[in-house]
């Protein structure tokens, strides 16, 4: 079972609701500048804010800055300064050692230089589709907070086609694989999205309770059915090496396919929301419900729809999890991916390519996390506290354009623009 | 005797826009002063400065000669000023006497509300400026006119002297309208002053004693109404010559093309606001529904486009049984939908003009190649549409909402005019527009009844049904009570219907 408590996450969901809102009619007229800018501010607000918790949560500095202001200082500085080369190091890699590394020309040492960076990429790739997910259902109006519990079923109808089938071709295996998790994952989706169409119920109370079913679920299936025969663990059996996505490096590399058929994806969804009919009506619906009934399209349809595509996505972040990287289902197999896709794609703008850079800076993030951790004795928690604070200004952007005194978009200009054309 | 209130010089300025440039004008006392202008020409912010709502950029306010600086509305009423705002502000459940006195109640001895001594004063403000009214009725039992009078007397409780009105007789009926006239005048004989927000040219000459004209925020005129004519007031407001005239050549009717029957249709809460209406259009021809505003006309355009369903009765299109259709499968038999309220049906504000442009269409050829919209047949169609319709945008892609009002109708009409249809079904086409846009999206409908296409009309305007018009059919409580053909009735005669009466001369248009 993952460790995550979702209840802690229902009021703070709801407030990204409103505020998600409120961004989304917003971001439309923010200028092109600003919408870079204001994440690259937040994030570099968010790493400050970083420091400081890490300073004051630590004992030493305290003890040094009774010795002496200068002291105190020093410490505080140094602290910062480890924690964050650690988390570079971790996250990108050590660019002396990477250097040495290609200088020596020894393949051993060359993976060992660029490890950290492919594990990032390693992380990165179930936040694409977790963060697709999220972004996809934003843009049609519906709030997904099941991503979580979607990327358990998706991994779990992943694995069991993974293991099950025997003798397949791998070209055959693993897209069959990847269809079984977006299938499962979608059939997540699809249940509350059915429900908010049919009935009024709420998407955000059904996605929370369907990660409930999902959890249990999946708890249940590893004690049971899909356990490992040979084992007293909560583990599935290894999947079949023809549904394995294959890796392009040696061990310990986990690098797999599975980052590329992302990227994929990313292009994939940007196609379909903004070229094609389906993502027209789905956007339509999103942003003016009673428009898109005007203009002759079924609402409840397009929400069914839109939340059996989310939770498809998001069923493929597992699978890709599974297929790629652990190769066998076990309760931690998503560490919060589909809670953080929700940052995530705010982060992202909801857009599919905002979403693959934010994607990228989560999994950098997480993956340094652990290195900062090790070498510096930072707790991983002060990088959740620089997502959420990226994540706050974020969503209240007055508060960066405070802080670097930006000034409003002007949006007014362009209307001044249109009226002085002459109309009313 | 200085005047009771004078600007000077006032300025307002929001980013990229100054609202109010350097206004001057005087109130004196006794008077109604009609502030004329189009939307957006700054009338309204205009009011909000001196009412404080906003604090202005530079300039003066004098009140009697004395220089004044308001800080929140109350230093505004404590100074004898008085708004009678378009949306009231009153509380539907509670009895008149209580709305009065909200913010400013009597009370007796240990703190009780004395409704008692409110009500007396109420009734004496009443007859001394003939307000007629019940103090312990309840506001959501009276209807629209009477709640504007108690906004009016809540404002006299509180002793204004200046009184002003914002767009009072939107939601009027004519006759509403005439009896407010009358209790204006009636004010203003008893020495208050009145303010007189308008963009309708005839209520401002027959109820004015001086008129300001402002443009782009700026006083581009003051007359009096016996030197203006409607056409030198609209020629000022819009800054150009406009024809209010319709020259309109007799209709060549053609086949049935709308065919309703015994429609029935609930609102939201079930109850039954479309009460068996039968109505037929013919090809080349305007059938206006006259009435005011929430008397079912709402509901039977949504039942006609598919957007509710209807409890009972029939809709035919062309022979086409469409009661039980989707809006799209009726968008399809060629009818197009002028909806009421374009911000929230007719157009996605967020999405730019073009993408707005196919809004209905974009699913089909050569939109659409197998699911696959081609955005850039979308844009050439935009650009085109944007020249035909005279559409004011800095570019097809801007996003509609940045638009002004009158060119977010000009997307919907371009947008709905431009694919063939057979029934166009306008609902309040020119709602909130100023007099260039109306004079222009009047001319589009009357062209499209001339080759041929069958019109349903839709608006609380009385001047507009009359324009417009070759049959009218009043509605009043979800009945259809009255089909004139044009011509045979007057607009006063028109408005007795409106409010249920139906005058003798008419009795033989009147449907039972």
């Amino acid at each position: 079972m993952t460790k995550k408590k979702p209840e802690k996450n229902i009021a703070v969901n709801i407030f990204f609701e409103e505020m998600s809102k409120r961004i989304n009619s917003r971001n439309e007229k923010r200028s092109t500048w600003q919408s870079l800018l204001i994440p690259f501010l937040a994030i570099i607000t968010g790493l400050i804010f970083g420091a400081i918790f890490n300073v004051i949560t630590n004992v030493d500095v305290y003890t040094a800055f009774k010795t002496s202001f200068i002291d105190g200082l020093a410490l505080a500085w140094k602290t910062v300064a480890v924690s964050y080369s650690a988390l570079f190091k971790g996250a990108v890699g050590d660019p002396r050692f990477i250097i040495e590394a290609l200088r020596s020309g020894d393949k051993v040492i060359i993976t060992r230089a660029f490890y950290p960076i492919t594990e990032s990429l390693v992380a990165t790739t179930p936040y694409i589709f977790a963060g697709l997910a999220v972004a996809l259902g934003f843009k049609a109006g519906v709030f997904n907070i099941g991503a979580e519990g979607q990327i358990f079923i998706g991994a779990a109808t992943s694995v069991f086609v993974g293991y099950y089938f025997t003798g397949l071709p791998a070209y055959i295996h693993i897209p069959f694989a990847l269809l079984a998790g977006a299938v499962g994952g979608g059939l997540w989706g699809f249940i509350p999205g059915w429900l908010k169409a049919k009935t009024g119920g709420h998407e955000v109370i059904n996605t929370i309770m369907m990660n409930y079913i999902a959890f249990l679920l999946s708890d249940w299936l590893l004690r049971g059915p899909l356990r490992r025969p040979d084992t007293y663990q909560s583990v599935s059996p290894a999947i079949q090496k023809s549904a394995e996505l294959p890796r392009f490096f040696p061990d310990p590399i986990r690098f797999h396919a599975g980052f590329f058929i992302a990227v994929g994806f990313i292009i994939l969804v940007y196609i379909f929301m903004f070229k094609t009919t389906w993502g027209f009506n789905l956007r339509m619906v999103g942003v003016n419900p009673n428009a898109a009934k005007y203009a002759g399209i079924n609402v409840g349809q397009n929400i069914i729809l839109a939340m059996t595509l989310s939770g498809a996505l998001a069923g493929m972040a597992g699978a890709i999890e599974v297929l790629g990287v652990n190769h066998a289902l076990f309760g931690a197999i998503s560490s919060g991916y589909g809670f953080d896709s929700i940052a995530l794609a705010l982060l992202g703008n909801n857009n599919p390519i905002g979403v693959g850079f934010a994607a990228l800076l989560f999994g950098t993030l997480t993956n340094g996390a652990t290195k900062m951790q090790m070498d510096a004795r930072i707790p991983v928690e002060i990088i959740s506290i620089i997502q959420a604070i990226i994540l706050m200004f974020i969503a209240a952007p007055a508060i960066i354009r405070t802080i670097y005194r930006l000034k409003e978009p002007k949006e007014q200009d362009q209307l001044l623009a249109a009226s002085n054309l002459g109309g009313n | 005797m200085p005047p009771v209130l004078e600007f000077k010089n006032i300025t307002k300025v929001f980013p990229g826009v100054i609202a109010n440039d350097k206004v001057c004008f005087s109130l004196e006392k006794g008077e109604i002063l009609a502030l004329l202008g189009e939307n957006g020409a700054g009338k309204t912010t205009l009011m909000n400065v001196l009412y404080s709502l906003y604090q202005p950029d530079d300039g003066e306010i004098y009140i009697e000669g004395e220089k004044v600086t308001f800080q929140s509305p109350c230093d505004a009423i404590d100074k004898g000023i008085g708004m009678v705002h378009q949306h009231f502000m009153l509380v539907p459940v509670f009895n008149v006497a209580e709305n009065v006195m909200l913010g400013k109640e009597d009370v007796k001895a240990g703190g009780f509300l004395d409704i008692e001594t409110t009500a007396k004063k109420i009734l004496e403000i009443s007859e001394e400026y003939k307000l007629e009214v019940n103090p312990y009725d309840l506001i959501k039992d009276l209807p629209v006119g009477v709640q504007q009078r108690v906004e009016i007397i809540k404002l006299l409780f509180r002793g204004a002297e200046v009184l002003i009105f914002d767009e009072p007789t939107a939601v009027l009926t004519p006759q509403e309208a005439d009896d407010l006239f009358v209790i204006i005048r009636s004010l203003a004989k008893q020495g208050k002053s009145i303010i007189f927000i308008t963009h309708k040219l005839r209520e401002v000459l027959d109820l004015a004693d001086r008129i300001i004209v402002l443009r782009q925020g700026i006083v581009v005129g003051e007359t009096t109404p016996d030197k203006a004519s409607k056409n030198s007031l609209a020629a000022m407001m819009v800054g150009r010559e406009v024809i209010l005239e319709i020259d309109k050549s007799p209709a060549i009717v053609g086949k049935q093309i709308l065919s309703v029957n015994n429609l029935i249709v609930t609102d939201n809460k079930k109850q039954v606001t479309v009460d068996e209406v039968s109505l037929d259009v013919k090809a080349g021809e305007i059938l206006g529904i006259a009435g005011v505003q929430g008397n079912g006309q709402t509901e039977l355009v949504e039942a006609l486009t598919g957007l509710r369903t209807l409890s009972s009765g029939q809709i035919k299109i062309e022979g086409v049984d469409v009661s039980h259709s989707t809006p799209r499968k009726i968008t399809e038999l060629g009818v197009a939908h002028i909806p009421e309220d374009r911000q929230r049906d007719g157009l996605v504000l967020p999405f730019p003009v073009l993408e707005n442009l196919v809004l209905c269409t974009y699913y089909l050829p050569p939109f659409a190649k197998n699911k696959f919209i081609d955005w850039k047949v979308a844009t050439r169609h935009a650009e085109e549409l944007k020249k035909q319709f005279d559409i004011r945008t800095p570019s097809v892609t801007t996003l509609v909402g940045n638009l002004s009002g009158g060119n977010q109708q000009k997307v919907i009409v371009a947008r709905e005019l431009s694919r063939p249809i057979s029934l166009l079904v306008a609902s309040q086409p020119t709602r909130g527009l100023d007099v260039g846009s109306i004079e222009y999206i009047h001319n589009q409908i009357l062209n499209k009844r001339d080759e041929g296409v069958a019109i349903l009309l839709v608006s609380p305007e009385l001047d507009e049904i009359m324009q417009l018009s070759d049959r009218i059919a009043v509605m009043f409580r979800g009945k259809i009570l009255a089909i004139i053909p044009a011509g045979k009735a007057s607009k006063e005669e028109v408005g007795l219907i409106m409010a249920g009466i139906i005058p003798d001369a008419l009795s033989e248009f009147a449907i039972n």
